[in-house]
């Protein structure tokens, strides 16, 4: 969560750098946590350093071709797991499940651009009872 | 960016070429399915629609769709079945464009929302429909083997 709000701060604002600081207070976060989230985005090219007094962050991808799944996927895997040995039929019917709503979560996050996420965020609210 | 493209209801004289913007999308030929869809959709019913986007006899794209009435237990909604652009022809607004016309269309018949199905695996055009600012519906797709 807190790196795809900071890679979308980044991406809301591609030209202006932003220090670690400022979004750690935004979203409530330990500076020490957020610097190492920067840290992995950086070295997956979605944000640059930059240097110069104050420092901090810029975003140095394509908001249109970035997906939220590229960007979960610089921290964790979302998707089919490696199949495990055949076991129990009840774990195997679990297991389909799960898979089922793994593909369905990785098919919502891949096609999300940072610039779909970004339209949005600035959308107004939907009318309440609307389900979206 | 001026967009010299009309968008209009296919012809008999179009179906070569959506022919030939499907299968090079999909990788299949269908010519009779897109016969069908012609004789379904590019008549007279005023809930159903082909549209094409078209620079002079070149056919830039194509969407079909139509209004259906209590389909799967939903009011009245705007459906989209099929979308497609040459691919040479991307990132010009063509689709967007063909969409915003369907969707014209669909208002015109008295329907607020627009829906489509697609292949879970189907990232562009997902993204497309996304980028378009649709969301999940509230219903989901099953399936099983006969």
């Amino acid at each position: 969560m807190l790196a795809l709000c900071g890679v979308l701060e980044f991406a809301a604002q591609p030209g202006r750098q932003l220090s670690a600081a400022e979004i750690a207070g935004k979203y409530g976060a330990s500076p020490h946590h957020l610097a190492k989230v920067l840290g992995r985005l950086r070295r997956a090219g979605l944000v640059k350093a930059a240097r110069g007094s104050g420092g901090g962050y810029r975003f140095s991808g394509n908001a249109k071709r970035v997906t939220l799944l590229d960007v979960i996927a610089v921290f964790e895997t979302v998707g089919p797991k490696a199949p495990r040995a055949p076991r129990r039929e009840l774990e195997r019917a679990v297991d389909q499940v799960l898979a089922e709503i793994d593909a369905t979560a990785r098919a919502t996050f891949s096609s999300i651009t940072l610039e779909t996420m970004l339209k949005i965020a600035r959308r107004p609210k939907a009318a309440p009872g609307r389900e979206s | 960016m001026i967009h010299l493209n009309k968008i209009r209801s296919a012809r008999r004289g179009d179906l070569a070429q959506v022919v030939e913007i499907d299968a090079r999308i999909t990788g299949l030929r269908k010519p009779a399915y897109w016969a069908g869809i012609l004789r379904r959709y590019g008549g007279r019913d005023p809930s159903r629609f082909f549209l094409v986007s078209a620079l002079e006899e070149e056919v830039q794209g194509y969407v079909v769709g139509e209004v259906r009435d209590w389909e799967f237990g939903s009011a009245p909604c705007g459906w989209v079945f099929g979308i497609g652009v040459r691919p040479e022809s991307r990132l010009r607004g063509t689709g967007t464009r063909l969409l915003e016309a369907i969707c014209t269309a669909f208002r015109r018949r008295g329907v607020q929302t627009v829906r489509t199905l697609l292949a879970r695996d189907n990232a562009l055009v997902l993204a497309f429909f996304r980028s378009q600012g649709m969301m999940a519906a509230p219903f989901i797709a099953l399936e099983r083997d006969l």
